[in-house]
């Protein structure tokens, strides 16, 4: 049990951004912030649940029927999910309505279950669903606040006490950009930030081979090395900034990109 | 409401993936080549109008008398997953051709939300069984237009030049945004004035 097994979900393989599983049931339901917050604890409750079955099951369960067995408990846990939103927080189930059944075809649940969760120890798996839950509710998060702030330039959360939940923003929500809260900016959004992803990760790898072809705390070897790759003068080498590795993108950058 | 109705609500105004976001995982997946996606499209309309009919038929004719509607989701999803098990073993007696052209959609459609999603609507909207099964078929039809003209957009993509960031599936995203936007031309107000 690791605390790498719950991380890995919020970062390195968040479920939105990285793997990309998980799309249909986030798009429709992120126009505003209160949706993306029911339906993060929807899916973290199903996660939890099916993985913690699917690993305490996982020797009693034929291989051949595994798949169906998997459905079979997803459907029941997103069964209780549905009936106790519709009894609790109806607005919310109303909301989100369609989209709370559909939870049990998100690839999310069904890929863990298959890929972590038949092969794993309890806690491993238990800490694999933390993780990935909040991954997904992360990324919901985002796109939601995204969308409903530049979209409708108000920020809606639960109502309480006289606070009627939701949050205005001065000027935003007087003339809002209103394809973003449309079917279309949904879209668009997640194009934009995986786009933005895919740039933050080729800056990194970029950085990273720039760090293995040029040794810092040498000069001699920082020289040819620099030399070799065909960059710049040697003092400047070990000391790449930000600036330079995004508006410049100099030959070692791009070598480790591409 | 009209059959004619219903088909243009699910093909233009109500699309599946282009205002509901239903089945963009295989939207996105197999919008490569346009020969995958016309397979694609019709292996969805297949089962599409077939699931709808049948768990139309479960839902009304075993969850309903038996005052077990709590079981739909489960019920639902098992059925979509036996049905396309056995259109499969269908296809493949019947004309091993159209298996070849369709067999390696088929497993992919079982986890795909669009087919559980008519199902789930048609119920919501209390359809008869007709109106289900021509839901499922409008619903498969919306797809397929959806996923040919975005396949044919991406082959040309594949030969413009893209920022890298935006190279493959980001690009992908902005351009069904893009068409989004352009069925936001079929609205209600459009329905009405053809329908009178």
């Amino acid at each position: 049990m690791m605390y790498s097994d719950f991380s890995k979900g919020v970062f390195k393989e968040n479920p939105i951004f990285i793997i990309l599983l998980g799309l249909c049931p986030t798009l429709a339901v992120s126009t505003q912030v209160v949706n993306a917050l029911g339906m993060g604890a929807g899916v973290i409750f199903v996660l939890l649940g099916s993985e913690i079955f699917v690993s305490l099951l996982k020797d009693f369960i034929p291989e051949r029927i595994r798949i169906p067995s998997f459905i079979v408990i997803i459907a029941s846990f997103v069964t209780v999910v549905d009936l106790v939103m519709q009894a609790y927080a109806p607005s919310l189930s109303r909301n989100l309505g369609v989209f709370v059944q559909l939870i049990v075809v998100n690839c999310i649940i069904l890929g863990r279950a298959e890929a972590f969760a038949s092969k794993r120890k309890l806690g491993e798996s238990l800490l694999d669903a933390l993780g990935m839950g909040v991954g997904f509710t992360l990324g919901l998060l985002l796109i939601s606040a995204i969308r409903e702030v530049f979209g409708s330039g108000t920020i809606t959360l639960f109502a309480v006490g006289s606070f009627d939940g939701v949050i205005r923003i001065p000027g935003l929500s007087s003339q809002p950009a209103r394809v973003l809260a449309l079917a279309p900016g949904a879209l668009l959004v997640i194009g934009f930030l995986k786009a933005l992803f895919n740039w933050l990760e080729m800056r990194r790898e970029a950085r990273e081979a720039w760090a293995v072809a040029t040794p810092p705390l040498v000069p001699v070897a920082a020289a040819a090395a620099a030399s070799a790759a065909g960059a710049t003068a040697a003092p400047e080498v070990g000391t790449a900034t930000d600036a330079e590795l995004s508006a410049g993108s100099p030959a070692p950058a791009e070598g480790g990109a591409s | 409401m009209s059959y004619i109705g219903i088909i243009i609500t699910f093909v233009f105004i109500n699309n599946f993936i282009l205002t509901q976001f239903l089945g963009l995982c295989p939207f996105i997946g197999v919008s490569r080549k346009t020969d995958s996606a016309i397979g694609m499209g019709f292996a969805v309309i297949f089962v599409m109008s077939m699931a709808s009919l049948a768990t139309w038929a479960v839902y009304r004719l075993v969850l309903v008398p038996l005052n077990i509607e709590y079981l739909q989701t489960i019920s639902f999803i098992l059925i979509i997953a036996a049905l396309v098990q056995l259109v499969e073993m269908v296809i493949i007696k019947i004309s091993p051709p159209l298996y070849k052209a369709l067999g390696i959609y088929l497993p992919l459609i079982t986890t795909n939300c669009a087919v559980l999603g008519i199902a789930l609507i048609a119920v919501r909207n209390d359809y008869n069984a007709l109106e289900s099964f021509v839901a499922g078929i409008a619903a498969g039809l919306g797809f397929l237009l959806a996923i040919v003209v975005m396949s044919t957009i991406r082959e040309r993509l594949d030969r413009e030049w893209v920022p890298k960031p935006f190279r493959g599936v980001p690009i992908a995203f902005i351009t069904a945004g893009l068409m989004a936007l352009a069925f936001m031309a079929f609205d209600k107000a459009l329905l009405k004035n053809l329908l009178g």
